[in-house]
């Protein structure tokens, strides 16, 4: 499947992921994340069971430190 | 747009802004000076004499809470500008009440476990309003790498990338453009309609 990743077009070979095997394959690991498939905000609780299919846009935010 | 008619437009509108430090500071004396009508400031830190390095704050408010110390200095800048200081820490439980009356709310606080909540309850709470939020203000240079990203109603000021940490900490020039950059947003987003 082919999504935008973070406004960039990005193909992978399964053809559905969720939010917890995404942070595995793109080895995301900070520990404060925004995620949003769509637009819709997805919650920690949430990681193992939103997924996102060919044609839809994810937005992954790395939180950091510093305000 | 003269700048009478920027003011006027400007006076109807209330910003939250979440945290007084060297972002929330700093962006709401930016907000006071173009003619926001009302800001609510929500912050529980006292002035603290390494805050002055960066926050809009001075000698003589040392120990004093940051909310009203901002809300006296931001009285001696713009008398117009009604200040709500809400002397709290920022919880997932009050989110909803502190910032309801706000047309758009600016991020402006430390720890990246704090912004991933207020992000998640403004999204959960107030689905259609703006969140400009602070990412990436540590150390110095690199200018170029400051930029603004928008997702839906989520805005993102900063490079994204530089974390505050003792080797590389938040200075004033970099938090004032980050803060700076979140007050300009504001302005551009409540201008639009005119």
């Amino acid at each position: 499947m082919t999504i935008t990743l973070n406004n960039r077009t990005e193909t992978f070979k399964f053809d559905k992921l969720t939010i917890e095997e995404l942070i595995k394959l793109k080895n995301f690991t900070f520990k404060a994340l925004v995620v949003k498939i769509n637009g819709k905000l997805i919650k920690k609780n949430e990681y193992t069971s939103a997924f996102f299919v060919s044609g839809d846009k994810v937005d992954v935010i790395h939180l950091i430190s510093g305000g | 747009m003269t700048f009478e008619e920027i003011k006027e437009h400007l006076k109807h509108f209330t910003v939250g802004i979440a945290g007084a430090g060297g972002l929330g500071s700093n962006c709401a004396v930016a907000l006071a000076r173009s003619g926001i009508g009302k800001l609510v400031v929500v912050d529980f830190d006292i002035v603290n004499e390494s805050n002055l390095n960066r926050q809009y704050y001075f000698y003589n408010q040392i120990g004093q809470y940051k909310v009203y110390a901002l809300k006296e200095n931001i009285s001696r800048i713009n008398r117009d500008v009604i200040l709500s200081a809400v002397n709290t820490k920022i919880e997932k439980t009050n989110v909803a009440q502190l910032f309801y009356e706000c047309d758009i709310i600016v991020e402006a606080l430390d720890k990246a476990e704090e912004k991933e909540m207020l992000i998640e309850c403004v999204t959960d709470d107030f689905p259609e309003k703006p969140l400009i939020i602070g990412l990436g203000v540590a150390g110095y240079g690199n200018t170029n790498s400051l930029k603004v990203k928008q997702i839906d109603n989520l805005y993102i000021c900063g490079d994204e990338k530089s974390e505050v940490s003792d080797e590389s900490p938040p200075l004033a020039p970099g938090v004032g453009i980050v803060a700076n950059m979140q007050a300009n947003l504001v302005l551009e987003i409540l201008l639009k309609s005119l």
